[in-house]
């Protein structure tokens, strides 16, 4: 009796924690201070800032074609989709018409990024969660993919391969049997991999319920993405705003209903799905054809400034663009979503159990490389 | 015979087109209605290529933000983007905004002069803005009045002047 009455009484502390910017779960550099009472989170503070390398400003510094290469290096496991962006608001502020075959491609590469973004994050989700196994399964399926860039682009990651007006070069003569075989591959990876983790009795117990956030709380933090349509928000720039060819494809946006930690990595699971339907139709009504359209080497766009929104893997990726008319930009800025989602971290930790802080972290989904910039 | 000394050559300077304005329905309509809804506030509504360019006195951003919020026929919810661009003498605070509902875009400008870049913190109406904000700071000195922790997030502390602005020393600056 003495014993609880003294604990009742005893005077307790925030204890502070300091995770990372060195520690595996956070996938990259990045720290987050975390005020603990007992076992839960009184208050979280990330920190971010470790990989700042001024890449809106050093667009100002470079040539239009060149500016492509930098977009590679933001968001470095979905490097098309930024490349996309970026092109796309060129093209716009220089009303350019893509020919078909282009955006055909652009498209398909694209979506098979997507797929290889959301198969990173299922193999480290797996990990952040304390399962080994679904790395080796994520990676496998994402190897896969990069072979096929590899054998397109040239690169693994840093394509540089979406121009102004078009793409670098024609697929090669071997890229639709190519395909064929990886989307069987595909689809049963990723069959798989649903079937390993995603009914896991364990898995559950560490992710339903944890780390929920409400529609209208995403909303307010500017949350996009997969992680806003976990809460039960159909958002998608594919569909809201359809940009390149998104209008020319039937494939559903899948949603969640309570936005907890679960829910987040399903959506991304059933992504994938719909990525491969939109990649089959895409391959079924391509056509020959030119891949560029005829543009000046160094593009001069006219005066003016654009805002191009994207649906990249990790959400609403959107390209500010100010051009002066010169062949350099005047002023870029990138709308990173990993960037507006990890602001909801402070929201999401806050009265958590501190062993669900790196699950949480995990299903944001955040690449350090577009946070910051 | 001496040549008569040949008269500078005029150098042509290129011109430079403007971006063409191509609003469409749902631009036009929403100009028209935001010039309904902000009609005591000394607003300027033009366009920029598909985008309805609202452009607003720095002292009203907040509450014009406030309004664009709430009002139900704008409904902007979602703050998209929140960026500063540098005119030299004047910095651009620029706020895109949309509709998840309506679906409708609008950018809200507000100029302020370089020496003293003063606006309205946005973070009581959107909670998004807080990190946008801080970035704005960070990198282009802008100050936002009312937000609570303007501290550097993007910089290390104690890093001096303002990397974003075009005055700062960027090819030649060398730390390492």
């Amino acid at each position: 009796m003495q014993v609880q009455q003294q604990a009742r009484t005893a005077d307790t502390i925030d204890l502070m924690i300091n995770m990372g910017p060195q520690h595996p779960s956070t996938h990259g550099v990045f720290r987050v201070v975390i005020w603990v009472d007992g076992e839960r989170i009184v208050k979280a503070e990330p920190h971010i800032g470790y990989l700042h390398r001024g890449s809106e400003k050093l667009c100002e510094g470079e040539l239009y074609s060149q500016v492509i290469t930098l977009f590679d290096r933001l968001d470095y496991v979905a490097n098309l989709n930024c490349e996309l962006a970026f092109c796309l608001a060129v093209e716009k502020l220089m009303a350019l018409e893509v020919p078909d075959r282009a955006s055909y491609i652009r498209v398909i590469l694209c979506e098979l990024n997507r797929i290889a973004s959301h198969m990173l994050f299922y193999g480290v989700y797996g990990l952040d969660v304390g399962a080994m196994t679904p790395i080796l399964y994520g990676f496998r399926e994402r190897e896969r993919i990069q072979g096929l860039f590899e054998s397109v682009t040239g690169a693994r990651m840093m394509h540089n391969f979406i121009r102004v007006g078009g793409v670098k070069e024609d697929l090669r003569d071997d890229f639709e049997p190519r395909m064929a075989v990886l989307l069987e591959e595909l689809k049963q990876g990723i069959e798989e991999c649903d079937d390993l983790l995603s009914q896991n009795e364990m898995f559950l117990a560490r992710t339903k319920g944890i780390g929920t956030i409400g529609p209208t709380e995403a909303i307010d933090f500017g949350v996009t993405g997969p992680s806003l349509r976990a809460s039960g928000v159909l958002e998608d720039v594919r569909i809201s705003e359809p940009y390149s060819i998104y209008e020319r494809f039937d494939f559903g946006v899948p949603v969640g209903t309570y936005g907890d930690c679960w829910d987040r990595y399903y959506v991304r699971v059933e992504e994938m799905r719909q990525s491969l339907k939109i990649i089959e139709q895409a391959m079924a009504q391509m056509e020959p054809g030119p891949v560029a359209a005829n543009v000046r080497r160094i593009a001069r766009p006219p005066k003016g400034e654009v805002y191009v929104r994207t649906e990249s893997p990790r959400g609403d990726f959107g390209v500010f663009l100010v051009s002066d008319g010169s062949d350099k930009p005047y002023r870029l800025k990138v709308r990173a979503p990993s960037f507006a989602n990890l602001q909801a971290l402070q929201y999401l930790l806050r009265d958590a159990y501190v062993a669900d802080a790196v699950v949480i972290l995990g299903s944001i989904d955040i690449i350090l490389g577009e946070v910051d910039r | 015979m001496e040549q008569p000394p040949r008269p500078p050559r005029q150098r042509r300077e290129p011109e430079v087109p403007e971006a063409p304005v191509a609003l469409d329905e749902r631009g036009t309509a929403l100009s028209a209605l935001i010039r309904d809804v902000l009609k005591e506030f000394e607003v300027e509504v033009g366009a920029a290529v598909d985008e309805v360019v609202v452009t607003v006195k720095p002292e009203d951003v907040s509450a014009i933000c406030r309004i664009a919020k709430d009002d139900p026929s704008l409904d902007f919810k979602y703050l998209r983007c929140l960026s500063v661009v540098d005119y030299i003498e004047t910095l651009e605070v620029n706020y895109h905004l949309f509709s998840l509902d309506k679906r409708h875009k609008a950018v809200l400008k507000a100029s302020v002069p370089t020496e003293e870049p003063h606006v309205p913190s946005v973070i009581s109406v959107w909670r998004g803005a807080d990190w946008f904000e801080r970035e704005g700071h960070d990198l282009f000195g802008v100050v936002f009045d009312g937000h609570p922790n303007l501290t550097p997030l993007l910089l290390y502390e104690g890093f001096e002047g303002f990397p974003g602005r075009k005055s700062f020393p960027f090819h030649e600056y060398d730390e390492w």
